[in-house]
Formats: structure tokens, sequence, C-alpha cells
């Protein structure tokens, strides 16, 4: 029997069902397991092969659903956006999108997002983790969830990464701090901190000398302190062994083919749109890029002229790229901020946090091509949209995608058994 | 959202490292006097009052060792505990210059001088300051208007530096009315509304958590709302009743304010309406002030010399800073009672009713402690005895590992490479520098955030940033403003005393003989380049070791 879950290196996150098994030896596993396989059985596999990664266009600061998916064109609370026809019939995007319109045929637009977080660092800990935010627990990212139940062989370099990471980059959470995403701050040459900083026969000498440090330390403490307990050295093997590694190229777009570069943008976004497809094409599980600069509480319809420009290009060469490479079925593409935004505009021509009824996009992976899900209400005065889903769904929906067992229990550090998600499956959205 | 732009950055360095030149060369001509701290009573310790304290102390962790069938450790060396201690109340290590004065202290004097040092010293309320905010109020920065971070640690600040007795401290902050940028306490209060709420009113339901939680060690949070089912005896109503002396607590235009006539309401789980909640405490009711306003009551209950509950979690609290990591986890889960199986932790009991006996005095229980066999315990046997097992670590046998803290890994490299202590008295010019660029660093290097004392392993990021990063570069290459390396060759008599310096500045011990031997003969057969890169590659080498990135 297989106790350990999958190439964590950290054998304290046993799966609270793989404890019940094992515990089944002693007669004890009848109780929950069974109960629980006659529940799942109602509930369809993913069809086909599971996707095996995710890219996540992190758009931090909340973007209005109305000047994105959710156009409400010619109603006062549009307060003069317009709409514009996307590849598949009667489908409308706002005007700033046109680029994305064109591949609105592989993507899941849903409208009825609901949360009850309306402050960022709340509300980006929801998304990102599918949990709103207690006390004296960290929940992961869902980045370090699929890197902790994926598994990772032959990828020397980190398979969690933020690309321009925000405020609040994606966390490891009670998985561990080496599961919190490797954060890029530019994707251009080789990656930062990667090559040593002294020629390779100096740098020789300088591991030689850390030894003879390190052996001293070593003298009376605990034999397996290292693997037990610091995992100094086991880190610092695989830093040198990512530093040596030619899979680093992927962090670097500078050799991706002029023309292919443009279609992306000239933006720093772009360019991490473009590197995530690199990144994902070497086993990398998760990539998360940020473009921040969506909290427009002044002046919304140009701050979103501004973002949507940026956004646009990007996200559909992202679409096109990974389809024309073949690698859309197994990539899911999630596009979302921590929230939408009010349908009223304020007295700074802006509008604030809204976190009922905003929108969020999806992509490959087994997400339904050319779907949208919900609607809100076009007059702006209802705070609940039609046929509302919560972000734990979602969440429970992509990991179920990857194949992934989404309300698996796992056991915190603290002995607090936790599902992996409490969301669940929104079948519809699948394909 | 985030600190000044990138180029912002570099050119403000640029800047600091010119302007530092200067500072350096003139800090090389000064000669190596410390100030010594103003209020040192040699012998202090010595009282029976403190020495009884301490020997109770250790008489429990001796029973408890016995009882457990685990030999404890021998005592650390001095400079050992001067490093925890300096890690813990200051986030940074001693500087050369600092090592120095201590070794010329008398034998069995030296750690309590170091502490009276370091409470006159600044940097130890501003960290700790900094370090109880995280419990009181978080790591964010909140809503901006009407929340002011900065201002409430250095507040925080001022009253440790002043020593005010703690139950003080925590009843201002309970009680405290006005606007926040007049009476920073107000922050722990603010720092609660939901800005998009439009009644802006302090959230009753975060402050009840905050006060149990941060104050009471007890995590009566997690009953908001429903039952606890995992077993302990708190019902919704314990938790929504205490939240109730918060009912009160209004927003205006002139601040927090005490409204009389308002009252907490709340529709309970498997109710169907809202009802008026009284404001009633959880536990020992006798101590509840039956007169005054709810929060002035409050506040007088959770300091009640008699509720024990806040001796305890202060205890655990300062004990945690000071070995990172508590004598009950998790830190905020105390239990109210003890019980055969459940016993307190030994210690715990008399360092709380010496707490109380001696008016929340702060300082006394980090005297204390520091006093203790338990936290003079080395991490290491000496050879030939029984090698120690984690149960040592679990029974504090030996002292515990724990993982430094972003902020002290910065906080230590840069110290490592200044050699004098960098404080509050220092040039304004390094003081800058060191903000900055720990700011930068510790952006990469991953803060823990609110999530505080849990030992996990180092990253491959954090093992990549100190072996190829730009901070050690430039606190190691031959750069003139800071950089030890290069300093210690040039003052240093020999190249054993040029080792030894090393070692000291960067780690706070003396090289074996075995090392002292392996880096001096490197040195040696090199001329005067050869030699500044092997210095350098010493001091990479120190800063890359696991000595180097954990409290031991």
């Amino acid at each position: 029997m297989k106790i350990l879950s999958n190439n964590c290196g950290a054998p304290q996150h046993l799966s609270r069902r793989t404890l019940l098994c094992a515990a089944g030896l002693g007669g004890l596993a009848w109780l929950t397991p069974v109960a629980h396989w006659l529940g799942r059985a109602q509930e369809t596999a993913p069809r086909g092969a599971p996707a095996k990664s995710v890219i996540m266009l992190w758009l931090a600061g909340g973007p209005s659903q109305l000047e994105t998916f959710d156009p409400h064109p010619g109603k006062p609370i549009a307060a003069g956006t317009r709409a514009i026809k996307t590849s598949v019939k009667g489908m409308h995007l706002a005007a700033g999108l046109p680029r994305v319109a064109e591949v609105m045929d592989e993507l899941t637009i849903v409208r009825s997002m609901v949360s009850e977080e309306g402050d960022h660092e709340r509300a980006t800990y929801n998304l990102k983790t599918g949990y709103r935010p207690v006390p004296a627990l960290v929940h992961p990212s869902i980045g370090a969830v699929i890197c902790h139940q994926l598994p990772g062989d032959g990828v020397d370099i980190p398979r969690h990464v933020s690309i321009l990471p925000g405020q609040w980059p994606a966390r490891g959470g009670y998985l561990g701090a080496g599961l919190d995403a490797f954060k890029v701050y530019g994707t251009i040459g080789r990656a930062a901190n990667m090559t040593a900083r002294v020629q390779p026969p100096r740098q020789k000498k300088r591991l030689e000398a850390l030894r003879v440090i390190e052996q001293n330390f070593a003298r009376g403490r605990r034999a397996n302190l290292d693997e037990q307990t610091t995992l100094h050295n086991v880190t610092i093997k695989k830093a040198l062994r990512m530093m040596s590694s030619e899979q680093l190229d992927a962090f670097d777009v500078s050799k991706a083919p002029v023309r292919t570069r443009a279609t992306f943008g000239d933006t720093d976004f772009g360019r991490g749109c473009l590197a995530a497809i690199q990144l994902i094409k070497t086993g990398v599980r998760c990539v998360e890029v940020t473009l921040s600069g969506w909290d427009t509480h002044a002046g919304n319809h140009t701050g979103h002229a501004t973002q949507n420009a940026i956004l646009d290009p990007a996200f559909a060469a992202l679409i096109r790229e990974l389809r024309m490479r073949k690698m859309l079925d197994h990539t899911i593409v999630i596009c979302a901020g921590e929230f939408g935004r009010t349908p009223k505009i304020n007295r700074l021509d802006g509008r604030d946090h809204w976190p009922t009824g905003f929108s969020i996009a999806l992509a490959g992976g087994g997400f339904r091509a050319g779907h949208v899900h919900g609607a809100t209400d076009p007059s702006g005065e209802s705070k609940e949209p039609d046929a509302p889903i919560k972000v734990a769904h979602i969440h429970g929906t992509v990991l179920h995608a990857l194949g992934i067992e989404h309300d698996k229990e796992m056991m915190t550090p603290l002995g607090r058994p936790m599902a992996l998600s409490k969301g669940k499956v929104i079948s519809s959205l699948l394909r | 959202m985030t600190g000044p732009p990138p180029w912002q950055r570099n050119l403000l360095f640029v800047v600091v490292c010119l302007a530092g030149a200067g500072a350096v060369v003139s800090n090389l001509l000064q000669s190596d006097a410390m100030t010594p701290p103003r209020e040192h009573r040699a012998g202090g310790y010595l009282q029976p009052a403190f020495r009884d304290v301490v020997e109770r102390v250790d008489a429990e962790f001796a029973a408890h060792w016995k009882k457990e069938g685990k030999e404890p450790a021998p005592p650390a060396d001095d400079l050992t505990r001067v490093r925890r201690l300096s890690l813990g109340l200051t986030g940074t290590i001693p500087s050369l210059q600092e090592i120095r004065a201590i070794e010329a202290q008398l034998d069995g004097e030296r750690i309590q001088w170091w502490l009276s040092h370091l409470f006159e010293d600044r940097r130890t309320s501003d960290y700790l300051a900094e370090r109880f905010a995280r419990a009181y109020v978080g790591v964010e920065n909140g809503p901006f208007l009407i929340y002011r971070r900065r201002r409430f640690v250095s507040w925080l600040s001022d009253e440790i530096h002043a020593n005010r007795p703690y139950d003080e401290v925590v009843r201002s902050l309970i009680t405290a009315e006005g606007l926040w940028t007049n009476n920073p306490e107000v922050n722990f209060v603010t720092v609660t509304i939901d800005p998009n709420d439009e009644d802006k009113k302090p959230d009753e339901v975060k402050l009840a958590a905050r006060v149990t939680r941060a104050f009471l060690g007890v995590r009566i949070g997690c009953v908001q709302c429903h039952d606890d089912h995992l077993g302990d005896h708190w019902k919704q109503e314990h938790f929504h009743q205490l939240a109730s002396f918060f009912g009160g607590t209004d927003m205006r235009l002139t601040g927090v304010r005490e409204n009389r006539t308002n009252s907490y309401r709340f529709k309970y789980h498997r109710e169907r309406e809202e009802r008026v909640v009284p404001p009633v405490v959880p536990f020992q009711p006798k101590l509840l002030p039956p007169n005054g306003d709810r929060r002035d009551r409050l506040a007088r209950w959770v300091t009640h010399p008699q509720n024990r509950a806040f001796a305890r979690a202060t205890v655990n609290r300062v004990w945690a800073l000071m070995f990172g990591r508590p004598l009950v986890e998790p830190i905020d889960e105390i239990p109210l009672e003890d019980s055969p199986e459940n016993p307190y932790p030994p210690g715990l009991e008399t360092l709380a009713t010496d707490l109380i006996e001696h008016d929340f005095d702060l300082r006394r229980l980090i005297r204390v402690i520091a006093a203790t066999r338990a936290f003079g315990l080395d991490s290491k046997v000496p050879e030939g005895r029984a090698p120690l097992s984690v149960k040592h670590d679990q029974h504090r046998a030996a002292f515990a590992f724990s993982r430094l803290r972003s902020e002290q890994v910065a906080g230590s490299i840069l110290q490592a490479a200044s050699l004098t202590a960098i404080d509050a008295d220092s040039h304004i010019i390094f003081q800058l520098g060191r903000t900055i660029q720990q700011g930068d660093f510790i952006k990469r290097y991953g803060d823990v955030g609110a999530d505080e004392f849990n030992s996990q392993g180092g990253t491959t990021t954090q093992r990549l940033l100190l072996m190829n990063g730009e901070m050690v570069l430039k606190r190691t290459e031959d750069n003139l403003v800071a950089n030890a390396a290069t300093r210690i060759l040039a003052t240093a008599h020999d190249d054993a005393a040029a080792v030894e310096a090393a070692y000291l500045a960067v780690l706070s011990r003396r090289p074996s003989l075995e090392e002292s031997e392996y880096f001096v003969s490197a040195l040696s057969r090199n001329d005067e380049r050869g030699r500044k890169s092997k210095m350098e590659d010493l001091c990479w080498a120190l800063i890359n070791s696991t000595e180097f990135s954990w409290n031991h």
C-alpha cells in the first residue's frame, strides 16, 4: 500500500483517507471510505485524459465585469461601454477585448461568480485557495495543491511559478513553504539568482568550504537533522541541480520567434504569458501571471482601456499558441481577479468593489468551449446573479478536471483534517 | 500598493553607497568602545526573589526530563545564548564589536549584562513591537483611511521601551478611543473596520477573536458560526456574548467612541431572528467588574491578576519570541485548566505567577527565562554521549531548532557585514540602506506573515537567494562600503585572527580547530588579491551554512 502522498518531500501530510486505509489494517477502515465511495459513484470522471497543468492570468485589483466579460450595452450601468460580437454567435464581450472575442469559441465565461470577500487581500486569498481566510491556518493556493497531488518526475525547475507577482503571490500554505510559487520578476534572459556569482572552479571551492562548516555543525547534533528538520543541504542540492538545468531556458522568452512574441504584445505581461507556455511545456504544473492595475475606484473606463490593451493580445495569443501547440487539451487557463466592480459609477467616474456577480474566464483542459454560464441583472439592482457559482466550486471543478479527488482530506500540521477543496464539481462547465 | 519602483530603489542604493563610504572611513577610525548599559545592576540576578523563581522553573524541567527519561543537553556557551537573545529580541545577530564588549564582562554576568544593554537599545522595543503587533493587528496594511499600522507599531514600541506594565498596555488597546492618528492605540480597533461597510463600524466579532487569541490564549473564535464539534466546551453563545462587549464601540468623525445605547445583535445558528446578545464573559464571571463601560469592564476582566489565562498567554508569547517556538502549541490555544492527561508544560504556571506578582513586568519575565537552564541548553552533545533525538526537542531537553524569519536573515546578513552594531544610534544612511535592502530581500525570501512560529524547513528559493542573490554578493564582494571580508582582512593582525573575526561576525562563535586550520591554510597560500577572494569565499560559505539560517 502506498501511504505517502505523491512527491511532496514532507511525509507529515498523509491524506486522511490513506491514513484511514492504513488504519484499516487494524480493522477500522470500513467506516468512512465506503460511504464516501458510494457517494462518489454518481460523479462523472473527467472525460478523456485529465488536464495536467494550469495557467492563471491574475488580474489584481478586481477587473470590472462590465468592461470585460459581462457587458450590458445600452443600459445605464454600462456607462457607455459597448459590446462586440465574438466568434460564437450570440455571445458578446466588452469592446475592449477584440482579440479575445476572436477566441471566444475556446472559452467558458462564468458571469455569476459570488464570494463574501470584498477586501483585496481576503478576496485574493479566497480566489487563489478556494477558502475564506481563517485565523491560525493558511490554505494552499491551487497551484500548490496541484504540485502536491500530481507527480513531478524529471522536472528540475520549480513546478509552481508566479510571474510578475503582485502583493500576495500564491503560497504553499499548510502544504509547506516549499510549494510557495517561485517568483519571477522578468522573462528576458536567465532567471534571477540562478547563476553562481563566481566561476566554476571557485564555486567548487566555496561549496567545499561550506562542507567544512556543515560537518562541524553536524557534530554532536541530531543525525537526521537535515532531512527531518532543516532541509538545508537537501535544498542546496536541489538549487544546484536547478542552476545547471537546461530547463531554465523555459523562463526566457528572448529566444522565441520574433513574430510569436509580437502577438503577445510588447508588455511584461504578454512576455509572461509566453513564458508560461514554455514552462508548462517543460513540466511545470502551475504558472500564475499577474497583471495589476484593475482597482479603478477613480476613472474606471480609462483605467480599463489601458489594462485591456495589455490583457487582450496576451490572453488571445496564449489561447491560440496553446491550441497550435496542441497543449490546450491538457492545460487549464483561468483568467480572474479577486472580485468585480460595482454596476453603479461613483462620483469619481470609478467603480468600487463588487464580490457578487463578477466574471471569470476559463479555457482548455476539459472546460467547455464557447460557453457562457450565468447572468447578472442588467439594471444592476440585484446582488444575486442567475445560476450563481461560489469560488470554492471553481476550485472543486478545476481539481476534478485535473483528475484530482477534489474533496480528499489532508491532515494539516496541527492535526486538523481539511479537504483540498470544499467546493462541488460543476459538471455543466465541463465537456 | 507596494514600495518605490525598482529604479528608484536602485538609485537610492547608489546614493546610500556613495554617502556611506564617508561614514565607513570615520567608523574605522573610531575606537572599539561600545556605550555600556546605563542601568545595569551587577549581580541583580543573584537576588533571592529572582534566583528562587529560576530555580523553581529549573526543578520543574528537571523533574519532567527525569520522568520522560531524557538526559538534557549540556549548557551552551555564552555567545550561543547571546545570539539567541539578539535574534529573539532585536531580530538580528550581535555585531563583532558587541561580542568583544560582552566577552569583556565577568563570567556568569554576561547574559544579564547583555539584556541590560538590549533593554536600552531601541532596536529591541521596535522589534518586539513588530512581533507583538502581528498578534494584535496582523500584517496587513488594512483600511488605509482609518488605520495606520506604522503608528500603531511605533506607539507600542514606545510603551515597551518605557517598560510600561503589560496589563496596562493591553487595557489601553481594548479601551482605546479617539482618532487613529492622535491615539495610535485606536488602530487596534479601527483595523477591524470593513471599508466597504456603509456604517464603518468596528467589527465586534473580529475584536472578540483578537482579544481571546492574542491576550488570553484561547481560541474561542472557531465557534463564531456554530457550536464546537471538536470536543471543546465552547458554545457559540460564549463567543457572541464576548463580542457584545464591543457592541457599543462606534466610529464617528471624532474617531472611536463608546455609544452606550447601542447593543450587539446576532442571529444564532438554527434560530430565525436576530436578538440582542448580552455582554457576558466566557469564564471566571466573578472577576468582571459590575460597573462601567462595556469595554472598560472587559479590559479589567482580561487583565485581572486572578485571570491566569492572561498571564499564561503572555508567558507563552514571550517564551516563543525567545525560543522560536512557544511552550504550549499552538501559541494561542492554552487550556484553561490542566489535567493529569494533559498537564501544563513545566515552567508555565510558575512563570505566570511570577509575572502577576511583579506587575506584568515583561523585562523581568525575559530576564528570568534567559536565566533558566532550559534556555541555556545546547543543541548538541559532546562526543561519546548518547545522540540527541527529536524527542529531546519535544521535551525541551535540548534547545530546539527554529528557522530564522526572513527579516532575521536579512538583518543578520547586513549586521554580519557591518562589524559595528547597526542600531538607532548608527548613521542614518546605514539605517536607510538596511530598510530598503531588507524589504527587497524579504519579498523574495518570503515573509511568514501573521503565521508565526511554524518551523518548516528552508526552501530552494531561499537557498538560491542566499547563494546567488544580490544582497549576499554586495555584502561579501570587494566593496569598501559595507564589506566585512575586506575590512577584517585589512585590520586583523594575522590570518588566524582574520578567520576568527569572520566566524564571530557571521556565526557569533569561534572556529573549531579543524575549521581554523582549513581556512588559515587556504588564506596563506595566496597573494593579497587571492587572500581577498578567499576571505569573500569564507564569508559566502558562512552565510550559506545551516548554522547561519537557524536559531539553535
